[in-house]
């Protein structure tokens, strides 16, 4: 499955309410690291149904920047039933990101 | 097993292994995190010969792309640990184990952290190391930037711009900087000075509020309040892990000439984590060329 743009509006839809383990990458355009780690999160997207992976604008969406305390980024925000659960901030790999979503 | 194992993806470990595949040695690229290394921070480049200006991500891109198609095989592990047996230079991962005729070490370095409770967890959360990277959060908010070197300074100028007030926060009473740039910050309104004291404490709510700073002098505690906190006090070289094969010298440098090599025959050393005077991309490029080309060296005396 694509990486899903959300915004402030359909944040709660696609990202709280959804029934499977959400990352949510908080990137923006004029981060170097980010546009690395972009192309590791597609690719494990395409890869694995039991996760959605979504994509988060800071200059677009700063209030729920600011709503998620992101004061730096690439930060990966990994979201269960609704709550955050864990989160990385900085460039990893993709062995790293799938560590973030823990075992259960 | 491969020719050439190049630990690090950053400017120098390519360059390498552009050097190493255009001699046909099978190349094997270890990276800790993903390709690029310290540059993709870098918001222009203007300093490196044929482009006025190229981003840090561009460039790193390019690079890897151009190691990639002259068939360079990278793998995303961290490399843990180095061992020479024989003629075998064999490299464990936290995943694996790969065996090379010859090494490259060029891991680069990491941000000096301040070594303050809650440092970690508040990463992302008001504590920076990179004011271009993260400054934008703090428009028109209070941040503080620790150091005295002209990293710090630099920081504090280019943060200046954008919060509302900027703390520079040093041990000392005299800056290792540029008096330049010291002058520059002096004039700054917004700039207030805070001499002879180190951050002691970080206090929080889900994101920074405030840090106490201790004068070293007299003992006395004050808490000011920051949003942002942006720690400037030098880099590491990450060769921790290779210490049984290369020397290191106090700082944790590697210890090499402009040979790039090290005190194991097979196992090199490229990049900022060597011991050098100028750690600019331009010098981490060049290391890759010496240290690729000083291996097939090496290779061509085994029998």
């Amino acid at each position: 499955m694509a990486v899903v743009e959300v915004n402030k509006d359909n944040f709660e839809n696609e990202v709280l309410k959804s029934d499977k383990p959400v990352i949510a990458d908080f990137n923006a355009e004029w981060c170097g690291p980010c546009k690395v780690l972009g192309p590791i999160l597609n690719e494990l997207s395409d890869e694995r149904d039991d996760i959605k992976i979504v994509s988060v604008n800071i200059d677009d969406e700063d209030e729920l920047a600011d709503d998620f305390d992101i004061t730096s980024i690439p930060c990966l925000v990994v979201f269960k039933n609704g709550e955050e659960v864990n989160r990385n901030v900085g460039l990893i790999n993709k062995d790293q990101v799938i560590g973030l979503l823990g075992g259960d | 097993m491969y020719d050439i194992i190049i630990i690090g993806a950053g400017p120098a470990g390519m360059t390498a292994a552009i050097y190493a595949r255009r001699a046909s040695k099978s190349v094997l690229v270890l990276e800790a995190k993903g390709y690029g290394g310290q540059i993709i921070n870098t918001p222009d480049i203007e300093n490196y010969p044929v482009e006025a200006h190229i981003s840090g991500f561009d460039f790193a891109t390019k690079v890897y792309e151009q190691a990639k198609a002259l068939g360079a095989e990278f793998v995303f592990e961290k490399a843990v640990d180095i061992k020479a047996e024989g003629d075998e230079r064999i490299v464990t991962t936290t995943k694996g184990s790969y065996s090379a005729k010859a090494v490259i070490i060029a891991t680069g370095s990491e941000n000096r952290k301040l070594g303050v409770d809650n440092e970690d967890e508040l990463v992302g959360r008001g504590v920076s190391y990179c004011a271009t990277c993260d400054g934008n959060f703090f428009r028109k908010k209070k941040v503080a930037v620790v150091g005295g070197g002209n990293t710090a300074l630099e920081d504090a100028l280019y943060l200046a711009d954008l919060a509302d007030t900027v703390y520079l926060i040093h041990r000392r009473d005299e800056f290792r900087g540029d008096d330049a740039t010291v002058s520059q910050l002096k004039q700054r309104e917004n700039v207030k000075f805070v001499y002879n004291s180190t951050v002691t404490k970080l206090n929080a709510e889900k994101r920074l509020k405030s840090i106490e700073v201790t004068d070293k002098n007299t003992g006395e505690t004050t808490t000011i309040e920051v949003n942002g906190l942006f720690v400037a006090v030098g880099r590491i070289p990450e060769n921790q892990n290779f210490a049984s094969v290369v020397e290191l010298d106090r700082s944790g440098y590697a210890v090499s000439g402009e040979n790039c090599r090290t005190k194991t025959a097979g196992v090199f050393v490229a990049g900022d984590n060597r011991i050098k005077d100028v750690r600019q991309l331009v010098t981490a490029t060049a290391d890759g060329a010496v240290s690729a080309t000083e291996a097939i060296k090496y290779i061509g005396t085994l029998s």
